[in-house]
């Protein structure tokens, strides 16, 4: 049991090797990139698509600006080509910073933040109620007011098939969130008396993020507040606003890709 | 006409299950009760919550179902319209906005619930329609084409209660973004309305006759897209143009025409009574605050005689 627990972590170890890597790689010809929360995102993407999604279910990712991760990722699923990921804000491209609607993978248009979760419970409404729609928002969506309006629209209407990650990164654009909302926390309570099932977890822990979501019930929408570092797990990035939009310089990159083998490593 | 528009989309919903009513907080009176009843899941009630309903009705026609989102006028626009904006307007999805007791038709509820930007605002928004149907009957042209035909967005701009049926005569049929003729005159004035707002025109038209003025009325009951091949016809057959709208003077009706006019160099007269762009605070009827726009039968009267007086017609 436990090699084959080992054998399945580092095979998703793998994985957000390598997105890192594309995601930086990227980051060498474009300097429109959310480096910073899509590094934190990263294992609770690879759990949705890798493990948790399947044929047929949605997944929507409402904090869009970090649709650089969700597009290496379509491209290590053949969803997309290496060509189009390529063109990635380019002259002449489609694929631009925000997912948009319509292109191959991409369920919904976001980048303005509080929209994705709505837009799921129709999409949930719409599906059988066996599909599951998965859906991963920031914390700073939780300081948007359409985002309570969804948390409590949906446990009233018992779409049950929602499940909610949360990255839990603590940081947006300017500063702490805790700075400009320091009632933010508790999450997991509020989320509760509105009408879900929540939990934390070690966001950055694939094995805790499955585990966890063996409490998700059938009969309540559910919600995983995932603890996460933004920049995760370049130390010259991690909880420095500056790297929410920024592309490293070619020292940055190299120093960077570095510590990334270095951690993976360990 | 929402009574009207429940019993059409009730109607509908008994043909096609891909219908889907998402109220907020709109109580399901007459037939959309029997639509509630009789089809549970077609008739979602969000709440006091806009945002929900108008992203909820994305997601539901990204679904291939034909959702609409009904509430009064300036909740369904107003509050949620980054979700208008973007979930609806640039995904570009077939969700019908509806807006009830649009324009001035909530007189004594303030400026908190009259929506004179409504058509102005979504007008500017890529993809949208915008249809204005002048009474019940038409409402039901225009959900015949929408229930069956639609695929992009739309906004839907009703009335409430107690429209007079006005087209059950009309010389045209309603087609969707043509101007429909309802009464075809012989002489060389045309009056266009959109909306409920119309009577007026059937108010004076007596009187008008009385005159020896026979003037075309047409309802022009889709305000978005642009159909130029029309305005020009309009343009051609008519040197005097005059406009009624229960909308604002910026980016309605009147701008349409007044545009257009100067794009195909028309050189006829162009009469327009729209809302003036000021928040007018009076509690009255909603003829009361229409007058202190400026807008009544009797102006419009006698605008027309003076064309008349001066030769125009």
């Amino acid at each position: 049991m436990t090699i084959i627990k080992n054998n399945f972590v580092k095979k998703s170890n793998v994985r957000c090797l390598h997105y890192r890597n594309r995601i930086l790689q990227l980051s060498q010809k474009v300097g429109a990139l959310h480096i910073g929360g899509s590094f934190s995102s990263v294992e609770i993407l690879d759990a949705i698509y890798n493990v948790l999604k399947k044929k047929n279910d949605k997944f929507i990712l409402s904090k869009g600006h970090c649709g650089i991760l969700q597009y290496v990722i379509l491209e290590d699923k053949k969803i997309i080509s290496k060509k189009f990921l390529e063109s990635y804000c380019q002259k002449n491209s489609k694929l631009g910073v925000h997912p948009d609607y319509g292109n191959p993978g991409i369920e919904a248009s976001t980048g303005s933040l509080g929209h994705g979760l709505g837009i799921a419970s129709g999409l949930a409404i719409g599906l059988s109620k066996k599909k599951e729609i998965f859906v991963v928002i920031s914390d700073g969506e939780l300081m948007e007011g359409t985002t309570w309006e969804y948390l409590l629209m949906i446990s009233s209407l018992k779409i049950n098939n929602m499940n909610l990650f949360i990255d839990f990164n603590g940081l947006q654009s300017s500063t702490f969130s805790k700075n400009t909302h320091p009632t933010l926390n508790p999450i997991k309570e509020k989320l509760k008396a509105f009408g879900w099932t929540a939990d934390y977890c070690n966001g950055h822990n694939i094995s805790e993020i499955l585990q966890k979501f063996k409490h998700k019930k059938k009969t309540r929408p559910f919600a995983l507040i995932c603890k996460t570092t933004k920049g995760y797990p370049i130390n010259f990035m991690m909880n420095v606003p500056m790297w929410h939009y920024r592309s490293p310089n070619e020292m940055e990159y190299k120093s960077a890709k570095k510590i990334l083998s270095e951690h993976y490593k360990s | 006409m929402r009574n009207k528009f429940a019993e059409v989309l009730y109607n509908y919903s008994k043909k096609n299950n891909k219908i889907r009513v998402v109220a907020a907080d709109i109580s399901p009176a007459g037939k959309l009760a029997n639509l509630s009843k009789k089809y549970p899941d077609r008739f979602i009630n969000v709440g006091v919550a806009e945002s929900s309903m108008i992203s909820m009705c994305a997601g539901l026609a990204m679904r291939g179902l034909i959702p609409f989102a009904y509430t009064i006028a300036s909740f369904s626009i107003f509050r949620p319209f980054e979700m208008v904006r973007i979930d609806v307007g640039y995904q570009n999805l077939p969700v019908v906005i509806v807006g009830m007791g649009a324009g001035t038709v909530y007189s004594t509820l303030g400026g908190t619930h009259i929506t004179q930007e409504d058509v102005s605002v979504i007008r500017c928004l890529p993809n949208f329609q915008i249809l204005n149907p002048c009474d019940p009957m038409e409402l039901e042209s225009c959900l015949k084409y929408l229930c069956t035909k639609n695929k992009s967005p739309c906004y839907l701009r009703i009335g409430k209660a107690g429209e007079k049926n006005f087209t059950f005569n009309a010389h045209e049929k309603w087609k969707y973004n043509k101007p429909r003729v309802i009464i075809k005159g012989k002489d060389n004035i045309c009056l266009i309305g959109t909306g409920p707002i119309i009577r007026f025109f059937f108010e004076i038209y007596n009187q008008l006759k009385e005159k020896r003025i026979y003037p075309t009325i047409i309802s022009y009951h889709t305000l978005k897209p642009d159909n130029d091949i029309e305005i020009k016809k309009i343009f051609k057959k008519y040197n005097n143009i005059l406009t009624l709208e229960d909308i604002s003077e910026v980016n309605g009706l009147s701008s349409i025409f007044k545009i257009k006019a100067h794009e195909f160099n028309y050189k006829g007269k162009i009469i327009s009574y729209a809302l003036k762009d000021k928040n007018i605070k009076n509690y009255g009827s909603q003829n009361d605050l229409l007058r202190d726009h400026g807008i009544e039968p009797k102006k419009i009267l006698q605008s027309i005689i003076k064309l008349k007086k001066n030769k125009w017609i």
